[in-house]
């Protein structure tokens, strides 16, 4: 255990035995606060400008007919350096739904496993999954709860995208900094280089698209968002480093092999070099 | 003030102990027996919501005979331990020895210093990546531990059904032929001159730690999956694949 109770039996603490909730957030904040990333104290001023931590950049996603892709690009940047070029940031948040982010990366992947595990908690304790609206909400609060952290200048923007196991359908949510929960119809784009996908998307996603159109759409989006945005890193063929690229149907949660992604962007190049008719712009 | 009359610590030990297995042999049983690619759970149990058998980690699983409320009240509290360990510091930092000293001194604490003891009796149980170590832990309500091998049974008719069990289970068992040893051990007679019963599939709660799963190996045998592995149905080596393989959404999954 992380703390010293003052039961000295050893015995679990009345926290641990007290009924009510099967929500993990919930008991580490009456059991063990401190351990909650938003309740940590800071120091005051506007220190964050001088602070310079990895943010990582675009994440996309779209609805195709059964499900909902997610895709993020493998870029960290450090003000103008670049942190990382094979950071992940998608996330399988449980079985029927999927997490991306942008924003400060440490304290974007410790919500994730926060959010993951109070998932996987409440799963366990209640026996059943929670609604898809339920898990948007949860992610929502634990958002919320990072707004001091958000002022400072460490924000972290997630993008969430699941199966609707009642529905039948993928379902896309979007969030601000303030915990606001939008749901978004088709597609959406957060991150630094959010403007140029969502263009890309704009003009590329329509009904009715399977999972393999769907996968090749969110790639190039992702692509267009390289081209214009420098903190957005494009496919890497050269070290096989492709985006992060999930799906989640009625089969669950699924990451794209890196495969099918090196063919999917060389059909995107190939498209492109035709249209522009040998031309080598 | 009146003086309380003295009770000596052995008959207040004593009465506590009687007062607790008269509880706890008041239940149906439970039995744990590994097999070659897992620990399987199985118990008499019509409920489909009240469980006995639960997943508390990626390779831990928990279960319990006795009072319901108590045993899911110590159910519960073994989640929280093991997210809260696992979240302060890794996932393979939760081991089922931690689970099992805890609930122990759970228990050892209530029956000595409460009025009325807990009555449970646990199995924790830990697959590892291969049968050698698995980790099976049976804890009784006086914290008492035992570190058992291959098998165990709770509950009722537990001293009855051990004998029945030990003579059927050998080492490197398959699922199917666990689950008929369990299906028989489960339906023999009652002492009191009842005769064998033949359980059907809907009256069981059957579950698995199956080490072959990648990350949480809990899943729960409902439906057609423990129909086809039920004795007697031949024929269904596809059920027992679909049963027990790791492909998400092909049955309910594991909560």
């Amino acid at each position: 255990m992380s703390r010293t109770d003052a039961n000295p039996s050893g015995r679990l603490p009345d926290a641990f035995t007290t009924p009510g909730t099967a929500s993990f957030v919930d008991f580490l904040s009456s059991y063990a606060p401190e351990l909650l990333p938003g309740n940590r104290a800071l120091p005051a001023g506007s220190w964050a400008a001088e602070l310079s931590a990895p943010h990582g950049t675009t994440i996309v996603a779209l609805v195709y007919e059964g499900g909902v892709v997610m895709a993020g690009d493998r870029r960290a940047t450090m003000g103008s350096m670049i942190a990382s070029r094979s950071i992940e940031k998608v996330f399988p948040a449980d079985e029927y739904s999927a997490v991306g982010i942008a924003g400060t990366a440490g304290l974007a992947v410790e919500l994730v496993r926060l959010f993951q595990l109070e998932l996987e908690h409440y799963e366990k304790i209640e026996g059943s999954l929670l609604s898809l609206d339920g898990k948007a909400n949860r992610l929502a609060t634990i958002i919320r709860s990072q707004l001091g952290l958000a002022l400072q200048g460490l924000a972290v923007v997630p993008l969430f995208g699941g199966y609707d196991l009642d529905r039948a359908t993928g379902r896309i949510f979007s969030y601000d900094v303030t915990g606001g929960r939008y749901e978004e119809h088709d597609h959406h784009a957060v991150g630094s280089g959010s403007v140029f996908a969502r263009g890309s998307l704009k003009k590329r996603w329509r009904p009715g698209l399977d999972e393999v159109g769907a996968v090749a759409v969110a790639v190039e989006a992702l692509m267009d968002a390289a081209d214009d945005d420098s903190a957005t890193g494009g496919p890497d063929a050269e070290r096989a480093i492709y985006p992060v690229v999930a799906t989640v149907g009625a089969g669950g949660y699924r990451r794209v092999p890196d495969g099918d992604l090196a063919a999917a962007t060389d059909g995107v190049l190939a498209a492109r070099r035709a249209a522009r008719g040998g031309d080598p712009r | 003030m009146s003086m309380p009359f003295y009770v000596s610590p052995e008959q207040l030990m004593k009465d506590r102990a009687d007062y607790a297995r008269k509880g706890i042999s008041r239940g149906r049983s439970v039995v744990v027996l590994q097999y070659d690619e897992g620990v399987l759970f199985a118990t008499e149990n019509p409920s489909r919501a009240l469980h006995k058998v639960s997943e508390i980690y990626d390779r831990i699983a928990f279960a319990a005979v006795g009072k319901y409320n108590e045993f899911e009240n110590l159910r519960v509290a073994g989640v929280r331990y093991a997210d809260l360990r696992g979240y302060s510091y890794d996932r393979v930092d939760v081991t089922a020895r931690g689970l099992a000293n805890a609930y122990a001194q759970t228990l050892g604490t209530v029956f000595t210093t409460e009025s009325k003891p807990l009555e449970v009796e646990l199995v924790v149980v830990e697959v590892g990546s291969e049968p050698a170590t698995d980790q099976i832990y049976r804890l009784s309500y006086d914290g008492s531990v035992a570190d058992e091998h291959g098998w165990v049974v709770m509950g009722g008719q537990a001293e009855r059904l051990a004998s029945v069990l030990g003579d059927g289970w050998h080492a490197g068992m398959t699922l199917r032929d666990a689950l008929a040893l369990a299906v028989r051990v489960l339906g023999t007679a009652t002492d009191d001159g009842g005769k064998p019963r033949t359980l059907e599939a809907t009256g069981l709660e059957v579950g698995v730690l199956d080490r072959t799963r990648p990350r949480r190996a809990f899943r729960r045998l409902t439906g057609p999956a423990l129909e086809g592995l039920m004795p007697g149905k031949g024929g269904a080596h596809a059920a027992e694949r679909s049963g027990v393989a790791d492909e998400p959404g092909d049955a309910t999954p594991a909560p």
